[in-house]
């Protein structure tokens, strides 16, 4: 034992307990409770007592009433506006995301073009929240570049069609931002699976492209693509930053809905935001389901 | 074609952001959002308090999930699927929600009142990042662990004689370095402007202060996203310096 | 005219050439082996052939037509790679089928030819399986099946035994070859083990660094190596160089003498007979049936096999002996 015997010296006794591979799995199970105390007391107990305050009036009490109250009419087109900028924004970034890193990995384009998408999906993909929004505004708010080039030079008033940042359109096309890098950065893998002896296997037994694409790619990657656009739906419909900062309270979101509900800024009925909370949590628990079940379906192909 | 037309929808934010933020004085381009930007006092303490914020994390989150992550896949194999959900669920319950937990489970008349004051409500904050973090940094880690034979490396220092802590220290970290310093770059990208937690557990970090520049000035918002940009920029980088580095390192180990 | 012939086919990749003037000609119906080390451009050649990779010059034709540059899925060229490449997605049954689907077949035929197939590779039972649920040997075997159902004019194996373990392989290539006389298939199998080659081949193909060192029957290229590469290459040949032949047997060469282990006899130290060289006896390796023995004459080690029938016969070290070679056993390589 060259190295350091130092951290030797004071260690043989401790050493002595924690070696034996035949000792019952209690010692084992040691080794990973801090991460389960932790994963308990900041991820599972806050979410189960916001579940289980759903259920309870004031008081206390059982009750479905909070859960009835989600269906008031302001809240289910909340929740129907949450769903559908972030369908939008998953299918949109899922759909472009999926060419853009087929083109980038197996459209026979320069080898700098893949690492340099890589790089800038991964700045991307993190460049959500507040910076973004202020991002957008600069371009396509009213004081923004790409309005005030096209209202100076094409003579065109972009918001004179209806349009708006703060609108489903304005929001989808700024979730765009991150989603699109996201799929990249998610679907890559996928692809990168794809084995070439697959495409030439397809060829030497006289399928086309085409044929390769429909009867083999596409049945491998659809669970890997169906699975990434449903991560990045929950991923949106999560976001609160965002929308906040490029719309404060006036766009009518769910997480926003709830933001204001926490800070007390609209309306304070505290079982009533928990009953919100409990609606995303189903939500997005539902999409994220689906990616979990796509993607062990995915794998469980692979050989 | 799609890379052309990717590259404009990606790089025309930016492009207006910039030249915005160039404006703020009247008679031509300048700097001078950026001059007032950073000396204002607000920013240098919210940029400094969410940098500590975002280091305190990463070392919190590798202490965290370095051992478990190897404890499970030499010994625990079974629990890996409990363990890869667990770390996945912040994905699936949105921020806002857990940090809506923790206003509930934690306010300052609960069994634990970590709201209470200041020092509890900052480590209240930073265990919250650490759970943002979890998806990534387990699963960078994880891969890492699974690249090195972490059973026969640790069988081998053993048989050598080291003990527990020497052979995390010493044996397993030095191979998964770059795998954690890249989850590291990628927790930093995410804590320094998140906005939900620390907003709604109310401490001065970074992330609110943008929101309320952004709310009350025309100019300064501009400069701080571009500035904002450059610091994801950089931490991206970073992992893909340490990416590059890693490859001969897992080939020799 | 020959089935398939190739003429004067050269591959460079970027800077390095890694096929240099490949020449062959394969009869209808002929069992051939590429045979030769690792990275030596076999894969390539038979990449050329299939139409996954493009001549830098050269021709290939398949009774008299060019098929240099047409397109895989024209050349009815069937490929069993050394990864098998069955699609995970498709059970035994989708994969067999797949080409028949891509040249439109109906389905009863597709289910007919698919199910004859399958009883020729013996896979009965494994028809709804998918890939990952079946051994490397049966996977091995689809991937042939799938090739086979086509009726491809050419039949292309890739080191198609490498990844299975000893005994699979032995079984395997029985039945390969088996198969391929039944269907009266042209066949090029490619391999870096030599005993395979010498098993399996009507002809070989010895390829060293992308070129054709030496091609023949089986037998003819184990017994009469034409370079000091085949040489090493198929056997365990004691190969001298010019001044030790001058030395030891007082033969003047060019090149190399090549002389197998099994064609050296001992004599004992007092033999009388003529032309025999003084030898000691080094070391001795136990293989099964052969004793292999190291001995040394005139300051050259030589490799002797003996059979091995009692235990009585071994050697030690030290032993003195006397070895006689005869000239016919000799033979020169370049
Ligand atoms: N696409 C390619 N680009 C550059 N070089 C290549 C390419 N494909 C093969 N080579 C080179 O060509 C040479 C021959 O490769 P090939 O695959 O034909 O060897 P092989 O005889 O099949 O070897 P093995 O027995 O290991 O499979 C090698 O040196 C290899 O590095
Ligand atoms: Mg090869």
């Amino acid at each position: 034992m060259p190295t350091s015997p130092d951290s030797v010296t004071h260690c043989p006794p401790e050493a002595g307990q924690a070696r034996p591979r035949l000792a019952p799995s209690a010692l084992n199970w040691l080794g990973v409770v801090p991460f389960f105390l932790f994963a308990l007391l900041f991820l599972i107990l806050p979410t189960a007592t916001l579940m289980i305050g759903a259920f309870q009036d004031a008081n206390g009490h059982f009750t479905l009433g909070n859960i009835a109250k989600l269906f008031d009419d302001s809240i289910l087109s909340a929740y129907w506006i949450s769903f559908e900028v972030s369908a939008a924004s998953a299918l949109g970034g899922g759909l472009i995301g999926l060419l853009l890193a087929l083109a980038a990995i197996q459209g026979g384009l320069p080898g700098w073009i893949r690492p340099t998408l890589m790089t800038f999906s991964g700045v991307a993909s993190n460049f959500a929240g507040i910076p973004l929004s202020f991002a957008f505004l600069s371009t396509l708010g009213r004081m923004g570049l790409v309005t005030v080039l096209l209202r100076n030079y094409a003579d065109f008033d972009l918001y004179s069609t209806g349009f708006s940042i703060l609108s489903f359109i304005g929001l989808t096309l700024t979730y765009l931002y991150f989603q699109i890098p996201l799929m990249v950065l998610i679907v890559t893998p996928a692809i990168d699976g794809l084995r070439a002896e697959w495409r030439e296997a397809c060829e030497s037994l006289g399928g086309s492209s085409l044929a390769y694409w429909w009867h083999i790619a596409l049945p491998i990657l659809w669970p890997s693509i169906l699975g990434s656009t449903l991560l990045l739906f929950a991923n949106a419909f999560g976001a609160v930053a965002t929308a906040y900062a490029l719309t404060g309270s006036s766009l009518n979101i769910v997480p926003i809905l709830l933001y204001a509900q926490i800070r007390g800024d609209v309306l304070h009925d505290q079982n009533l935001g928990y009953a919100l909370a409990l609606g995303m949590i189903v939500v997005t628990g539902l999409s994220n389901a689906g990616y979990i079940w796509l993607r062990s379906r995915a794998e469980r192909g692979r050989e | 074609m799609a890379i052309a037309i990717g590259t404009i929808y990606f790089l025309l934010p930016l492009i207006a952001t910039f030249e915005f933020s160039l404006k703020m004085n009247r008679d031509g381009y300048s700097f001078e959002a950026y001059k007032v930007v950073l000396s204002d006092p607000g920013f240098q303490a919210t940029f400094g308090y969410s940098t500590l914020m975002a280091v305190l994390t990463i070392i919190v989150g590798i202490l965290l999930v370095v051992p478990t992550a190897y404890w499970i896949q030499l010994k625990l194999p079974r629990l890996r699927p409990l363990v890869e959900f667990i770390t996945l669920l912040p994905l699936v319950i949105p921020a806002i929600v857990i940090v809506f937990g923790y206003l509930k489970l934690y306010n300052s008349s609960a069994w634990l009142p970590l709201t209470g004051n200041d020092r509890a409500t900052d480590f209240l904050l930073m265990c919250s990042y650490v759970t943002l973090a979890l998806p990534y940094l387990y699963r960078s880690i994880d891969a890492g662990l699974r690249a090195i034979d972490v059973r026969t490396l640790t069988e081998a220092a053993e048989s050598l004689g080291a003990s527990w802590p020497s052979i995390l220290l010493q044996v397993i970290f030095p191979n998964v370095k770059s795998a954690i310093l890249s989850g590291a770059f990628l927790t930093f990208a995410v804590v320094i402007g998140e906005f939900t937690m620390a907003s709604l557990l109310g401490r001065p970090a970074f992330g609110p202060y943008l929101q309320l520049i952004g709310a009350n000035r025309a100019y300064e918002p501009s400069a701080l996203a571009i500035i904002a940009f450059l610091v994801t920029w950089a931490s991206m980088g970073l992992i893909q310096v340490f990416a590059r580095n890693a490859r001969p390192a897992r080939k020799t180990a | 005219m020959a089935y398939l012939t190739i003429n004067n086919l050269h591959k460079r990749f970027a800077d390095h050439v890694v096929v240099h003037d490949f020449n062959m000609n394969i009869e209808q119906g002929e069992f051939v082996t590429f045979l030769g080390p690792s990275g030596c451009g076999k894969t390539t050649v038979l990449r050329m052939i299939a139409g996954f990779e493009t001549p830098t010059s050269g021709h290939i034709r398949v009774g008299g037509e060019d098929i240099t540059h047409q397109s895989p899925q024209k050349r009815g060229i069937g490929m069993v790679f050394q990864s098998y490449a069955l699609f995970p997605n498709m059970n035994v049954t989708q994969n067999i089928g797949f080409g028949l689907k891509m040249r439109k077949c109906d389905s009863a035929e597709i289910a007919r030819k698919v199910a004859e197939v399958i009883k020729l590779v013996e896979l009965s039972g494994k028809e709804n399986h998918y890939p990952h649920e079946l051994s490397g040997g049966q996977r091995q075997r689809v991937a042939l099946a799938r090739a086979l159902v086509v009726e491809p004019r050419i039949l292309l194996l890739d080191e198609p035994l490498s990844a299975l373990d000893a005994r699979i392989r032995k079984n395997l290539r029985e039945q390969i070859r088996d198969i391929q006389r039944r269907l009266g298939l042209t066949t090029i199998f490619v391999t870096h083990d030599q005993e395979e080659a010498l098993t399996m081949s009507d002809r070989i193909f010895v390829m060293n660094q992308g070129r054709v060192e030496q091609e023949g029957r089986a037998e003819m290229v184990y017994t009469e190596p034409a370079t000091e590469f085949v040489a090493r290459f198929m056997g365990n040949y004691n190969l001298l160089g010019a001044a030790d032949s001058q030395r030891l047997l007082g033969l003047s060469i060019n090149g190399h003498l090549a002389i197998r282990p099994e064609s050296i006899h001992v004599l004992d130290a007092h033999s009388q007979q003529a032309d025999t060289l003084a030898g000691t006896i080094r070391q001795h390796q136990l293989l099964g049936n052969i004793i292999r023995y190291q001995i040394e004459s005139a300051g050259v080690t030589l490799q002797v096999d003996r059979l091995n029938r009692t235990a009585s016969d071994l050697m030690p070290a030290g032993t003195e002996v006397r070895l006689q070679i005869s000239r016919d056993d000799m033979r020169e390589v370049r």
